[in-house]
Order: structure tokens, then C-alpha cells, then sequence
């Protein structure tokens, strides 16, 4: 199925978004994840699987003023 | 010396230095990490951005600094609408765990001066959802009046455009705006070099914000230093009270007893 991740098309197979992180060696802690536009907590991580058409941006902090 | 109680208060947490730095434009962590520690901050500013997805190899900001230590001020730098500042500021509060948000929405991007409409917007929907949100603004007392009435927790004026450091501007409305609002008023951009900060500091400002002024100096952490040196120097100069402006000599010396 298709999603977008961060502005990029990804053609995954279902999955949670947890797993998604963990395909794309993305290590949880230090992220944030909006599904859809709306803020999904960490807890919600495993629980939460990804749907065709889905939106994810996954940010962090980088250096800034 | 400075009291150990001229701390600086935010939305009820202490401060005991009145300089923040920004985390940008470092050649490496490293040279960050040593320019915040010769800084003196205890608050630093960080930008919210998309992790690299395709180049999982870059490290994490947060893997150089020490979250016992610091305070992390996420800014929404790159905003140009209420909406996404907004969308910046959720995304930020899950990333760091913190309700602390350097507001910021920009109207162009020559100036990088504020749309002071969408920052109004923006604060009265993050201070209704508990963000502890302080806003740069353009040095315009009506508009930092605003800002307090919606409950931000502190003013943060422009002493001049983002990275120019051509310094304090404009100290008249500094002035001014610290006689209107009663939430701390720290100056937030324009800093070239440390008389800038200890020139905010000497106007009475509560605090001051940079981050190009030190990374793009030639040595950043020596720069680091004198900037913390500069806003205690400037704090201190203010608490002291000064001499009045007069336009002629008052001699320092006795007029008696001079040999005739």
C-alpha cells in the first residue's frame, strides 16, 4: 500500500507505526509523529497500524534560534 | 555580585542566568556544546524539523545536550501562519516532553519580521492548550500588551532583523514596553556583539536571546563567554542605578585645596 512519509511516497506492506520506525532504523525516543495531522503519542506507537493514503510526518530537533 | 535572588522567573520556574542560546549555525556539536557551556544558559532554543528518513546516519541533537541541565525552548522558525506554528508547537511539546515554545510567525522573508496578526492567533490557541509560550514580536508595546492579556508567559521583542546584529534599534520602545507589561521582557534578535546585550541589559530587559551573534563569530565560544559576561555586566549596571546624562563636567576631584 501507499503512504506519505514526510512529504515522500512509500509503497510498505501493513504494518504498525512502531514497526514502520523500525524499518527505517528510526530510533522512537528522541521523535515526534503527526498521523494525519494530528499528534500521535508514543504509547499509541505499536498500537497504531497504517492505513493506505496515510499522511506521517516524523520530525525531531535539530539546532535552531 | 549579583544576588543569587535576581533570579529570572517564567511561568513560576527559575533562572539564575538571563541569556539564551540558540542551537543553529555551529560548525559541529562539539564546537555547540562548548559555546553553551562558556554561554552560561541554562535555556536553549531548538528548531522542530522532518527527520532525514532516506540517511538514518545523522545524530541526534538531543544525544548533545543534557536535559538535567538545560531547558529546551522548541521555536517554530520557518512558520508563516498561525496553522503551522500551531501544528510546529504539538509536534515539539511530543519530541521533548516540554510545554516551553519560542513562538515565532514570520510575515517575509528578507526582514524575517513578525506577522504579528498570525502570532496573535497562534498564542491565544497554544496558551488554551497549557504551552508556556513566549513570543518574538517586533518592538511594538501595543502588540507585547496583547501578548500578556492572551497569557504568554513572556514578551520577546526584536532589537533588530533576525541575524543582522545591528543591536538595539530601537531602546525607546524597549522602554516603553517594559512599562506596559508585567510578564518578562527579553530581547530576542539582532545581537551583533556584546555591548548589544549588556545595552538590553542596562535598559532593564529581564533577558536576552540570541544565537547568530555567537555562532557566527569567528571563535563562538569565546564569543559565548563574553556574551555571559556582558548580560551579568549589563544586569548588574541596571540593579546599580546610573549616573544621569549631563551635558556638562562635574568635577570628581575636591574643588577645595588646590595649590595656588
Amino acid at each position: 500500500m501507499k503512504i506519505y512519509v514526510n512529504g515522500e511516497e512509500k509503497i510498505i506492506s501493513s504494518m504498525s507505526v512502531y514497526d514502520y520506525l523500525q524499518t527505517i532504523d528510526c530510533d522512537p525516543r528522541p521523535i515526534a509523529v503527526e498521523l494525519n495531522r494530528a499528534i500521535l503519542p508514543k504509547k499509541d506507537y505499536r498500537t497504531t497500524f497504517l492505513l493506505e493514503g496515510d499522511q506521517m510526518e516524523i520530525v525531531w530537533f535539530v539546532g535552531g534560534g | 555580585m549579583i544576588s543569587d535572588k535576581d533570579s529570572l522567573k517564567i511561568a513560576g520556574r527559575e533562572f539564575s542566568s538571563r541569556l539564551m542560546v540558540g542551537t543553529g549555525k555551529y560548525e559541529n556539536f562539539e564546537q555547540m556544546t562548548r559555546a553553551i557551556a562558556a554561554s552560561g544558559a541554562e535555556i536553549i532554543t531548538v528548531a522542530v524539523r522532518r527527520v532525514n528518513i532516506s540517511d538514518r546516519n545523522k545524530e541526534s541533537l538531543l544525544d548533545h545536550i543534557d536535559l538535567k541541565k538545560y531547558t529546551l525552548l522548541p521555536n517554530t522558525a520557518g512558520c508563516y501562519s498561525a496553522d503551522d506554528a500551531v501544528r510546529t508547537c504539538r509536534l515539539a511539546r511530543e519530541a521533548g516532553l516540554s510545554d516551553f515554545v519560542k513562538l515565532e510567525v514570520l510575515g517575509n522573508e528578507k526582514t524575517l519580521f513578525p506577522d504579528n496578526e498570525e502570532l496573535l492567533k497562534a498564542a491565544g490557541i497554544l496558551v488554551k492548550e497549557g504551552f508556556t509560550v513566549l513570543p518574538y514580536t517586533t518592538d511594538d508595546p501595543i502588540v507585547c500588551k496583547k501578548l500578556e492579556d492572551l497569557g504568554c508567559a513572556a514578551v520577546m521583542p526584536l532589537g533588530a532583523p533576525i541575524g543582522s546584529g545591528l543591536g538595539i534599534r530601537n531602546p525607546y520602545n524597549i522602554r516603553i514596553i517594559m512599562e506596559t507589561v508585567k510578564v518578562p521582557v527579553i530581547v530576542d534578535a539582532g545581537v551583533g556583539t556584546a555591548s548589544d546585550a549588556a545595552i538590553a541589559m542596562e535598559l532593564g530587559c529581564d533577558g536576552v536571546l540570541m544565537n547568530t551573534a555567537i555562532a557566527g563569530a569567528k571563535d563562538p565560544v569565546a564569543m559565548a563567554e563574553a556574551m555571559n559576561l556582558a548580560v551579568r555586566a549589563g544586569r548588574l549596571a541596571y540593579l546599580s542605578g546610573r549616573i544621569p546624562r549631563k551635558l556638562y563636567a562635574t568635577a570628581s576631584s575636591p574643588l577645595e585645596g588646590v595649590i595656588e
